[in-house]
């Protein structure tokens, strides 16, 4: 379905993650943390920008591998995102919604 | 469906065994709630508490004799060696599908959140001190403190 965010019309699932990780900017991800009622900071960028590599590298994400990343650790990406940290940060980056369960 | 809405808010999990593969069923649900933003709290009591035990917890099996799902006959599931090749094969298993061990899970629980407590009847009984527990146990407590953490809308509790 379509949706606006950030003025342009963007693809979303029925969850509201985007369908077309191509229709991201910055814009409409600082749109979609504050409908997660989070106001992004540098250091929540740069959390973002690991998510999307690791998403365009194809590798699936967990919180085990968050916490080994280098790039942030688990604590603070809790404290980051605080629920459900790593659907919410996907969701702000852009990239579907995680499938693992740890 | 009450004022919480049916939604659940935070899971009280009892673990009151130590095989492995009920202790990773226990860490698993309690990641997977704060995952989800669901507070979560664990209770280790009676063998659960090997699960936290310093020298106990790295040494965990699962159950070859009496476990129908190994599809195993009794007698050979108690041979010597066998619950430990069956839990070596399992562990391989658990590292390529990016489980991590029973103190690296641990601390991923404590990273995310989850309180972790010990029960006090339990610990009397088995002698062990909170020294003897994973430095990051939030402390040793009784069943009564256990249902008054867990109080308030949304609270469910397993028993595994």
């Amino acid at each position: 379905m379509e949706k606006i965010i950030a003025g342009i019309p963007v693809q979303v699932n029925e969850e509201g993650y985007l369908t077309d990780f191509s229709q991201w900017n910055q814009a409409v991800g600082t749109e979609l943390a504050q409908e997660a009622s989070i106001a992004m900071t540098p250091r929540h960028w740069e959390v973002i920008a690991y998510l999307q590599k690791e998403f365009k590298n194809d590798v699936p994400l967990s919180i085990r591998k968050i916490g080994k990343s280098g790039v942030v650790d688990i604590k603070e990406f809790y404290q980051l995102f605080p629920m459900a940290p790593l659907k919410t940060a996907s969701k702000i980056a852009g990239i579907p919604k995680p499938v693992s369960c740890i | 469906m009450n004022e919480s809405n049916g939604d659940i808010k935070k899971m009280m999990i009892i673990l009151s065994k130590a095989t492995l593969e009920n202790v990773y069923a226990a860490f698993v649900l309690a990641n997977g709630a704060r995952m989800e933003g669901i507070e979560a709290e664990m209770f280790f009591t009676f063998f659960g508490l090997e699960a936290i035990h310093k020298q106990k917890l790295e040494h965990l099996h699962i159950a070859t004799v009496g476990n129908p799902a190994m599809h195993m006959p009794t007698l050979l599931g108690g041979l010597p060696g066998v619950e430990a090749l069956a839990t070596h094969m399992m562990k391989k298993e658990m590292e390529r599908i990016d489980m991590p061990d029973v103190h690296e899970f641990l601390d991923i629980l404590k990273a995310s959140g989850v309180k972790l407590w010990a029960c006090k009847l339990a610990m009397d009984m088995f002698h062990y001190k909170k020294e003897d527990l994973y430095e990051d146990v939030d402390g040793v407590i009784t069943v009564g403190d256990f249902y008054k953490q867990g109080s308030g809308v949304g609270t469910h509790m397993l028993f595994i």
